[in-house]
């Protein structure tokens, strides 16, 4: 069983998208890291060696922020946008797109499901 | 695309300059500026900048973690109120 930063990577899957399984590597970083490992990305999981699973478990540790340190940075630095007073670290706070999107519509995924605000008041007004 | 490194980071020519005097004579005073573009240098951190949003000056207390950024950033120009105010006093009012 393969097991790279924590994360038990799916058995009977390409090692290509295996690797992606590790939070902070996608499929480009996936095949950097095979290449420099030397291990042929077309190879299941469960088909690696020994050898090979330590390759690559040196080569992620080595050159790769993964799992709890890259969430860890991520959260910080948007910490630090809403401790500086920014207009980035307030779209945060407000759980609103942060890059400049429209928000007359859209936006869904930041702002999550619709809640109809015109028709609830409507019905606690005759209620 | 990001600004090009080769010109450095964009600093309003007049903030610099009445920075550089501020720093050169120890002095702590508040800089009114319009230069919401600029970005933020190292030789700001300290200082108070009252920096225009449109209408007023918002005093904007410059630290380390701001450099890179822009004055702007931390002025903002629009200031939401929120929706339905006139609604929900006549709910409030029904009940």
């Amino acid at each position: 069983m393969a097991r790279i930063a924590g994360v038990d990577l799916p058995r009977d899957k390409r090692v290509e998208v295996g690797l992606t399984y590790i939070y902070g590597i996608g499929q480009s970083t996936s095949r950097k890291i095979l290449k420099t490992a030397g291990v042929n990305p077309d190879k299941r999981v469960k088909d690696l060696k020994e050898d090979e699973v330590v390759k690559l478990r040196d080569i992620i540790e080595r050159e790769h922020k993964v799992e709890g340190d890259l969430r860890k940075e991520v959260s910080m630095s948007i910490k630090r946008l809403m401790d500086i007073g920014s207009y980035r670290g307030f779209r945060h706070r407000k759980g609103l797109p942060v890059r400049g999107q429209r928000t007359k519509t859209n936006a869904r995924t930041r702002k999550g499901p619709k809640r109809s605000i015109g028709i609830k008041l409507k019905k606690e007004a005759t209620a | 695309m990001p600004r090009s490194v080769k010109k450095g980071p964009f600093v309003d020519a007049k903030l610099m300059e009445k920075i550089a005097r501020l720093n050169e004579a120890n002095d702590k005073k508040i800089i009114k500026t319009w230069a919401r573009r600029s970005t933020i240098v190292p030789e700001m951190i300290g200082h108070t900048l009252a920096v225009h949003n449109g209408k007023k000056f918002i005093p904007v207390y410059v630290t380390e973690n701001m450099v890179g950024h822009k004055l702007g950033e931390f002025a903002p120009t629009r200031f939401f109120k929120g929706h339905g105010q006139a609604r929900t006093e006549k709910t409030t009012a029904l009940k």
